[in-house]
């Protein structure tokens, strides 16, 4: 019988097959090749990319060179999102390898944060991971930990050291049986349909009637649309790491293990493909 | 922790008990009679009903009650008859006891009570200190009394033999009356810590209504009802005792003073003397105490707690009381010096929260708030019968109080238990003027007639006092006290009587007899009205329906904790009802591996790997590896002489491997003359981290294959206990990682125990037994498990047992990890809590001279006067430590008797001069004399392991090829602790604890045991002889007869181990033997082969592999002892293999490989191909000798 510890290797570990294309659009000395990757799904794009970079930088000018950027059939891909986030959001039910366009040029300063270095990017995923505290323990086992363990998060996201980042984050999973669950359940749902980047509300792991809250649940209070009504069709795919999770599925549980490295569960809404 | 249970007693003289696991009080259906009191062991329950008897309890067990009677029959030669009966007149009986003194004809010997029941008769015994005699078990010497030998020489005159006859005591999980000589009113057990013998020793302390104390004689497990009761001397007269499961006694006096028993020992459990305590509080006295192994809590006639401090083992008395919060009716001291009591406000039972061995008086009382059985769906019924119960009582008080009452004066202080109960406080009114009346008849000695109130103890007292003071002031009193609620100076009267009438919170328990004597006899109703307050009657009609309706709560009499395990960590479900909706919830989600929501998260993530990732396994990784370096500092143990710790830096660098397996190398870097080194180790070289934990250093050693042939590992330590963990669970990640190895270990794992109780397991590569080039056995990988063992056995399906260093059993969960491995190195759930008990010993030398005797003054040469076992080191009480920090110390310092070559009363040994063999008795020789002092730590970590309770076990082996089939039994044996063999049934792969145990009867204690294929089980009897089982077969799995095999010449047996074919036994020498000739129609074999020396241990596998662990293993840096070596060169056709191939050690205790029934490989070698029948996959032998062994 698989382990729940297997769950949590499964997602670390979780990849993406992706084809980098240059931009049509960009002045390049002779002919840009793809470039192909294994993205992992729990990082973020302008991390894992420095390959990709210097992959196309060696055919460009430095001059002609700005801030590299993301799209995906005319999409800019926010790198602050989690790689399987972005994928699952705008790619799910596609053909694999995902196609990722490559931009020097334009950077869409109205869609797009500006990535300069790798340290916006951890800055961006600490105070993720505060954030997420702050929900499930008023931020008192992060603010317990010292600043080394906070850097081994970080380095263990960085260098993919799945064990590095485990050996602290569990504390971060830690929870009184007395309680039942976090306070509340760190939770964001993504819509393509909508103009408001997500959702994030305060939602408890167990009702005040002692019962577990499910996925169900919680999406009945967010997002009822994603339930299909008795009878309907379903409508919207509920999808975290590429999969979907039977309703019924605990929350806290979710919580647990289907969260990202930044103690967030990312839910995502998409319409059931037509075909 | 196993489950244990609270006794309690409610008010209507009902007997409940609660499990720590269970979340209801549960009514014991089986009490023919309403009880009292009640009092507890782990292993029984004694309880005073309301006929002021006593009842035992004794809880059932697979192990039976069983006494061994033996009598000698003893005959003479003569030239005429050879052997009879005929005896001369100065010689002994012809049947009589072992000595002649004593006649014993067969028909004189009687069941002791009618409890007992012959478990068959007599006959004859056929061993003789360990072999088998001739036939008719008779043993020759020359007179009586005399040497015995089994032969028969020429000058043997006369002969005896000996006829056994068991006898079983039957009345398990039924309450037995027992005889007594007075009726009793108080009872207490304990003192099952006084000596190490097996539980079962009790001593039992009984009040009698007429305040005499009785000490039972002779508990102990093979006679649980006791021998006979032996009265106490006092200086008063006495109305509660309290025993503790140690060495104290105390006893509340009617004047309300305490006394406390002294001289309590080993050799005399029912002291020598009493001494004084006065109660806590000048004014009023003590009514009640209770105590355990070193704490004394009292109740005084205010009902307030009383905590008494400094008490301990030298100081029974303590040394002064500390005033607690609450108001208690009584309280009760359970194991562990844990505390209940029953609240005098609400009468429900509450325990003392955060009671530990630093803190013994706790820090709160918490209400103990679960339901009965029954309350919630049985109200109705269970309302019913309390109303009858009710009217039973209360019809009686009003129907006969009076007459009763003198009646059972009159009878001599037998007083029935229904007047007793009848006569409660709301009856008060009524009760003192009987009692006047009923005390001018009798006059000497003065009638102590309990009014025992049904829920109230303290009534009982008062109303049992008030005659033995006044009967004049009782009679006034009492009515006062009715009207008035301070009653200045009475105030024990207060208690019964103001108590229950006026306190608004008090009268529900009362209110019950009143209510029901309203409905019996409405015409009493009127009185009671008028003689108890106003108000309170109101009340009662009022409150009447919701009282015992659905708003009923327990009303308690009576708690008795002494036979309930918990401690500081135990997790109790008893307080409130929120917590166990969580915990039901949590429950729900994280076993619930089935549920359907987990299941699809597991299919789904796997189907997302095969779309997203298989098809694209030749991408680039996005994140290349890069090097992960963990550094830190600590000390070494330098390689060179003079051998020293020294400091050193220690890093860890991880990196990933060309096929993305993670690898690392460890570096210690140091100093040698100025000029920096370093040392340096690859993690996939790395064979096994052990932990050294002393009380000195923090410790571990790494081996490679090439440091474990030198028997020099490298040994460092950490600084602190935390970084050495940290440490150990890093290093054993990473060699895990390096080899692949991830999860719980596989069935065909091999198991080994060091002697420090740490749990490895290595996982058998195919070539392990291959031929003929196996794995050399230094380069197996070992890694740790949590717990703590002194056995563990295993068997090819996965399941697994292991025995604690306290004989506890406990069954493998399937998980990993546990104890330092934290986090991902450990399974999620599958980890359980495990606790060992080891002791301490170190020895007091003295030397005796001619002017003082024996003293601690030795000669200069001589060693310390306190010493370890070698005498080479000092260890004083004070200085001597727990083995590690992790083991905390459980009891005092006490003298071991148990130690082999036997002791005098005292413990002493004697020898002629240190060093040497030393005697338990004094001869003119000897001039010193050593006693070996023991004290217990305990450890508490945890381990993939669940305990099996209760049987104790100090032997156990599972069929090491069992079929795979999951629901087929295992046949699994055992031998407990005391001796008795014992096999498991329902063991099956997917219940590997099995369900019960059967009781085999041997005719000696045994001490190992080893099951083999086609159902051959072998075991080794106390006295070194082997034994062989006949007839077992899963139809019949105990078997039916012993075959006693003779011991090697001259030698003593202590170890079996049996294989496909192969028997191996180890003696006490160390000698390892093959059992020859043994072929399925003569399972027995026919003679001992010797193997080899200096072996510790052997354990034969499924594949007949022999494996030991050694002793005086010689590398090439040092010698080694408790080395694991595997034999080399076991075929089928030549079983007992060539030489030996060392692996792991020392310091290893056990190893199991009856897990690894993995056939090698073949290896067609074209030079072996040749005598092709014994590389065919049945090997020829193995076909003939047991057709059916060969399935395995």
């Amino acid at each position: 019988m698989a382990d729940d510890k297997d769950v949590l290797r499964d997602v670390w570990f979780g990849r993406i097959p992706t084809c980098f294309t240059l931009n049509q659009d960009e002045v390049t000395e002779r002919e840009a090749e793809p470039y192909y990757l294994l993205l992992p799904r729990v990082s973020y794009l302008t991390l894992v990319t420095d390959k990709v970079k210097k992959h196309f930088l060696k055919l460009m000018k430095t001059e002609d060179v700005e801030e590299m950027w993301f799209e995906y059939e005319g999409t800019p891909l926010k790198w602050h999102y989690p790689i399987g986030v972005l994928f699952d959001l705008h790619a799910s039910n596609t053909v694999l390898p995902w196609t990722i366009t490559v931009h020097f040029k334009n950077f869409p300063d109205l869609d797009l944060l500006h990535c300069p270095s790798n340290s916006v990017i951890e800055a961006h995923f600490m105070s993720s991971i505060k954030e997420a505290d702050a929900l499930k323990h008023k931020s008192q086992v992060i603010n317990d930990m010292q600043k080394k363990d906070h850097k081994q998060l970080w380095m263990g996201l960085q260098n993919d050291k799945f064990d590095q980042f485990w050996a602290i984050n569990r504390k971060l999973m830690e929870y009184s049986t007395e309680e039942g669950g976090f306070r509340y359940i760190p939770f964001r749902i993504y819509q393509t349909m909508s103009d408001r980047p997500f959702i994030q509300k305060q939602f408890r792991p167990v009702s005040p009637e002692g019962n577990a809250h499910t996925l169900s649940d919680l999406l009945k209070e967010m997002y009822p649309a994603a339930i299909p009504n008795e009878g309907e069709q379903k409508r919207y795919q509920v999808v975290i790491h590429g999969i979907e999770p039977l309703l019924e599925t605990p929350l806290q549980w979710l919580s647990e293990h289907l969260s990202h490295p930044d103690n967030f569960l990312h839910i995502c809404i998409i319409p059931v493909p037509s075909d | 922790m196993p489950v244990s249970l609270l006794w309690a007693v409610d008010v209507y003289g009902r007997v409940y008990s609660l499990s720590t696991a269970g979340q209801h009080w549960e009514q014991c259906h089986i009490a023919q009679t309403e009880f009292k009191r009640l009092t507890a062991a782990q292993q029984c329950c004694w309880g005073i009903a309301c006929d002021n008897n006593i009842y035992l309890n004794l809880h059932a067990s697979d192990l039976p009650v069983r006494y061994q009677e033996e009598t000698y029959e003893n005959q003479r030669w003569n030239p005429v008859d050879g052997f009879s009966e005929h005896l001369l007149p100065s010689d002994r009986w012809q049947w009589s006891d072992v000595t002649g003194l004593q006649h014993q004809p067969l028909g004189s010997f009687q069941l002791p009570s009618v409890w007992w029941e012959w478990e068959g008769n007599w006959y004859v015994d056929e061993n003789f200190e360990g072999e088998p005699t001739e036939k008719g078990g008779w043993t020759y010497a020359m007179d009586f009394p005399a040497t015995y030998t089994k032969d028969k020489k020429w000058n043997s005159c006369v002969r005896r033999r000996r006829w056994l006859r068991y006898r079983r005591y039957q009345a398990m999980d039924t309450w037995a009356k027992s005889s007594l000589p007075d009726p009793f009113s108080d009872i207490s057990c304990g003192g099952w810590e006084i000596s190490e013998e097996p539980r079962g020793q009790l001593s039992l302390w009984a009040v009698s209504l007429q305040g005499k104390v009785w000490f039972r004689e002779g508990i102990c497990h093979h006679n649980p009802e006791g021998s006979a009761w032996e009265e106490v001397p006092l200086p008063g007269e006495v109305v509660q005792i309290s025993c503790g499961p140690g060495d104290l006694v105390w006893a509340v006096l009617w004047e309300g003073q305490l006394i406390v028993r002294e001289g309590i020992s080993r050799h005399c459990p029912r002291g020598i003397s009493w001494a004084v305590v006065d109660s806590p509080s000048p004014e009023v006295g003590a009514i009640h105490v209770a105590v355990g192994v070193d704490v004394v809590w009292a109740v005084t006639k205010d009902n307030k707690v009383w905590f008494r401090r400094g008490v301990n083992s030298h100081n029974p008395c303590g040394s002064g009381w500390i005033n607690m919060v609450g108001e208690m009716i009584m309280v009760n001291v359970g194991l562990n010096d844990q505390v209940w009591g029953i609240s005098c406000q609400d009468r429900a039972v509450y325990f003392r929260q955060g009671v530990t061995s630093s803190e013994l008086s706790g820090k709160t009382w918490k209400v103990i708030s679960v339901p009965r059985d029954g309350d919630r769906s049985h109200s109705r019924t269970s309302s019913d019968s309390q109303q009858s119960a009710g009217c039973f009582f209360s019809g009686e008080v009003r129907a006969q109080s009076a007459v009763s009452d003198v009646e059972s004066d009159a009878e001599g202080g037998t007083a029935d238990g229904a007047s007793c109960l009848l006569t409660s406080a709301p009856a008060s009114f009524v009760e003192a003027p009987i009692v006047c009346t009923s005390d001018q008849p009798t006059d000497a000695p003065k009638p102590r007639i309990p009014k025992v109130t049904s829920d109230s103890f303290i009534s009982e007292l008062i109303s049992d006092r008030e005659p033995a003071k006044s009967s004049r002031d009782a009679g006034s009193a009492a009515p006062v006290v009715l009207e008035e609620e301070t009653v200045p100076r009475e105030g024990e009267f207060k208690a019964p009587c103001a108590g229950p009438a006026l306190s608004p919170n008090q009268w529900s328990n009362v209110g019950l007899e009143e209510a029901q004597s309203q409905q019996v006899q409405p015409g009493g109703a009127p009185d009671s009205a008028d003689t108890c307050s106003l108000s309170s009657v109101a009340a009662y009609t009022l409150a009447m329906d919701d009282l015992y309706g659905v708003d009923e709560h327990p009303v308690w009499a009576w708690v008795s904790g002494g036979g309930c395990s918990v401690d500081s960590h135990s997790q109790l479900t008893w307080f409130n009802s929120l917590i166990q909706s969580v915990q039901s919830m949590s429950l729900s989600v994280t076993p619930a591996q089935t549920a359907a929501w987990r299941r699809q998260i597991f299919e789904q993530l796997s189907e997302r790997t095969k779309r997203e990732m298989d098809n694209f396994r030749h991408y680039e990784q996005a994140i290349e590896q890069s090097v992960w370096v963990k550094k830190g500092t600590m000390q070494w143990w330098r390689d060179w002489k003079p051998h020293k710790w020294v400091d050193v830096h220690f890093a860890l660098e991880q990196f990933s491997g060309p096929d993305g397996n993670k690898d690392g190398i460890l570096f210690i870097y140091y100093n040698f003359y100025e000029e920096k080194k370093y040392l340096h180790a690859f993690i996939n070289e790395v064979t096994i981290l052990v932990p050294v934990l002393n009380d000195s250093k923090h410790t571990f050693a790494i081996y490679t294959p090439e440091r474990t042939k030198q028997r020099w590992p490298i040994r460092v330590a950490a600084a602190t206990e935390l970084e050495m963990h940290d440490w150990l669970a890093l290093l054993s990640m990473s060699c895990c990682d390096s080899r692949g190895i991830q999860g719980p270990p596989s069935k065909q794992a091999i198991w080994s125990i060091t002697c420090k109780g740490d749990i490895f397991v290595s996982e058998p590569s195919p070539h392990l037994e291959a031929l003929p080039y196996p794995t050399p056995c230094d380069q197996m990988f070992w890694r740790q498990v949590g717990g703590h063992l002194r056995i563990v056995e295993c068997s090819s399906i996965g399941i697994v047992w292991g025995i604690g260093y306290d004989y506890t059993a406990w069954v493998y969960t399937g998980g990993y990890g546990g104890g330092f491995f934290q986090g991902m190195a450990s399974s999620t759930d599958l980890i359980y809590t495990q606790t060992d008990v080891k002791s301490v010993y170190i020895y007091e030398n003295q030397r005796w001279n001619p002017v003082t005797g024996y003293t601690s003054r030795g000669l200069p040469t001589d060693r310390y006067m306190w010493s370890d076992a070698s005498g080479l080191h000092e260890r004083t009480k004070t200085s001597t430590k727990a083995f590690s920090p992790q083991w905390t110390w459980v009891s005092e310092w006490a003298i071991d008797y148990s130690v082999s070559g036997g002791t005098d009363r005292e413990g002493w040994q004697y020898a002629a001069d240190f060093p040497a063999s030393y005697h338990g008795y004094k001869t003119m020789k000897d001039f010193v004399r050593r006693r070996r002092w023991a004290r217990k730590c305990k450890l508490t970590t945890t381990g993939p392991w669940q305990e099996l309770p209760p049987i104790p076990l100090s032997d156990v082996t599972i069929l090491p090829c069992a079929d795979q089939n999951s629901v087929d039994m295992v046949p699994l044996w055992a031998i407990s602790n005391k001796g008795d063999v014992l096999c498991r049934l329902g063991v099956t792969a997917l219940t590997p604890g099995g369900s019960s145990w059967l009781h085999v009867g041997t005719d000696q204690p045994f001490k190992s045991i080893s099951i083999g294929a086609a159902s051959q089980v072998w075991a080794i009897a106390k006295d070194g002889s082997a034994f062989y089982r006949g007839s077992v077969s899963p139809k019949s799995p105990a078997g039916d007869f012993w075959s006693h095999i003779p011991s090697p010449a001259k030698q003593k047996l202590k170890q079996v181990s049996v294989g496909r074919t192969s028997v191996y036994t180890v003696d006490e020498n160390g000698n390892l033997w093959y059992r020859q000739g043994v072929t399925p129609s003569y399972p027995q074999g026919s003679s001992w082969e010797h193997i080899s020396n200096n072996v510790r241990k052997v354990s034969v596998g499924p594949l007949d592999q022999v494996w030991i662990i050694a002793d005086k293993v010689q590398g090439s840096h040092s010698l080694s002892c408790g080395t694991v070596c595997h034999r080399l060169g076991v075929q089928p056709m030549e079983p007992k293999g060539q030489s030996w191939d060392y692996g792991i050690g020392g310091g290893w205790d056990h190893i199991t490989v009856r897990g690894n029934s993995m056939e090698p490989p073949r290896i067609c070698l074209p030079s072996l191909i040749e005598p092709s029948f014994s590389w065919s996959p049945l090997p020829v032998r193995t076909t003939e000798a047991n057709g059916s062994a060969v399935g395995c």
